[in-house]
């Protein structure tokens, strides 16, 4: 009874933060902790093959693959707030809070009699047991399951089959094809920038800094501009410019620089990178 | 241990908590995930009652119940992907071609 008076609180607080986080992916680990929980409550309950079965199936098996599909869906498809139904989420919490009282008022209600215990059934071991049921009463249950997963084997590789409808690009046609979009609207042609070149950090979330001090939009992964994890480039570009307007041994040489260098609020992110050559200013020394 | 009416009385609560998520989320994943959590919920009502009665038929629907439920998610994970692939979406409101 003991685990049962720890995990319950944890399980009923973890299952309302499903209900409650933002993330899908914050609902997939509180999702994994009451399945833990659930597992130990298994055990307590005379039941060691379901708490094994719990742990590998559910928290190994089911939740990765959840987990899986997250990543593949992408981490940031989190819920939108609009209703479509005006009131079905007041109307759906109401229902629930029904439900729910009804349910518990309804269980508390009943009175169950003595427990009669599982030491019998369990004697010469639980799966033991549970094998004799399984193999002889349940059998025909049994071997339709064996259809069930097959059925659902073949489902899963038939909906997650993506045919070619185009055929594969070979390396000379991308070169090709990366030549005449220069040729057409002039995109580079190179590699696109990495990130965090002449930036103060070089991690994958600071964008670089064109020589001319403007940020290389190009230098970010779309997905962490889609995300909003993107380090404020402005303030780079304001550091790297103080480090440079005061250089160790006292001197600016902000006057050295053209105008454009010193007033850096100015600069938008319209300048990619395009051709961008070294523009005048880039004095190489410092 | 004296009853398993807290075991049945948490696995209500367990229950409605993944009703009302399935109702309320709009995520398709997430809802899925509540799926999950009323199936856990009634495996752990059909687990305490085979405490209760002393015999392991509960235990086994348990284990069916389980067997089930991981074929239901790999497909229903697939058919999330797919949709996610044509529409760019995981949200149920945005599958809603049958509508119009």
């Amino acid at each position: 009874m003991i685990a049962f008076n720890v995990l319950a609180p944890i399980m009923v607080l973890a299952a309302l933060g499903i209900l409650f986080v933002r993330k899908a992916v914050h609902a997939a680990l509180l999702l994994a902790v009451v399945m833990i929980s659930l597992a130990v409550l298994y055990a307590a309950l005379e039941a060691p093959f379901l708490f094994a079965v719990q742990i590998i199936v559910y928290t190994g098996a089911i939740l990765m693959l959840f987990l899986f599909v997250l990543m593949l869906v992408g981490v940031d498809a989190s819920d939108s707030v609009v209703e479509t139904i005006r009131g079905q989420r007041l109307f759906a919490i109401l229902g629930g809070l029904v439900l729910g009282v009804t349910l518990v008022l309804g269980v508390g209600q009943i009175s169950l009699g003595t427990v009669v215990g599982l030491s019998e059934a369990n004697d010469g071991g639980n799966i033991e047991a549970l094998a004799n049921i399984l193999f002889s009463r349940y059998v025909f249950a049994f071997e339709v399951t064996s259809a069930l997963l097959i059925t659902a084997a073949m489902g899963a590789m038939v909906l997650a089959h993506r045919e070619r409808l185009t055929p594969k690009p070979s390396q000379a046609q991308l070169a090709a094809e990366r030549v005449r979009s220069y040729g057409e609207d002039g995109r580079h042609l190179g590699p696109l920038p990495a990130p965090g070149v002449f930036a103060r950090h070089n991690a994958v979330g600071t964008p670089a800094l064109l020589p001319d001090g403007s940020v290389a939009e190009d230098s970010l992964s779309r997905v962490l501009t889609a995300r909003g994890t993107v380090r404020p480039a402005p303030r780079d570009v304001e550091a790297v410019q103080r480090a440079i307007d005061f250089a160790p041994d006292g001197v600016p040489h902000s006057e050295t620089a053209p105008d454009g260098r010193t007033t850096s609020s100015s600069r938008g992110p319209g300048s990619t990178s395009g051709p961008a050559g070294p523009t005048p200013g880039d004095e190489g020394g410092n | 241990m004296d009853s398993v009416t807290p075991f049945i009385v948490l696995s209500a609560i367990l229950f409605t908590i993944g009703a009302v998520g399935v109702l309320t989320r709009r995520n398709a994943i997430v809802v899925f995930m509540c799926v999950e959590l009323m199936l856990n919920a009634s495996n752990l009502a059909l687990v305490a009652f085979a405490k209760q009665h002393g015999n392991l038929d509960g235990q086994i629907a348990a284990f069916f119940v389980m067997v089930v439920a991981a074929a239901e998610v790999v497909v229903g994970l697939a058919i999330i992907m797919t949709i996610f692939r044509t529409r760019r979406s995981a949200s149920v409101d945005d599958a809603s071609l049958l509508k119009y």
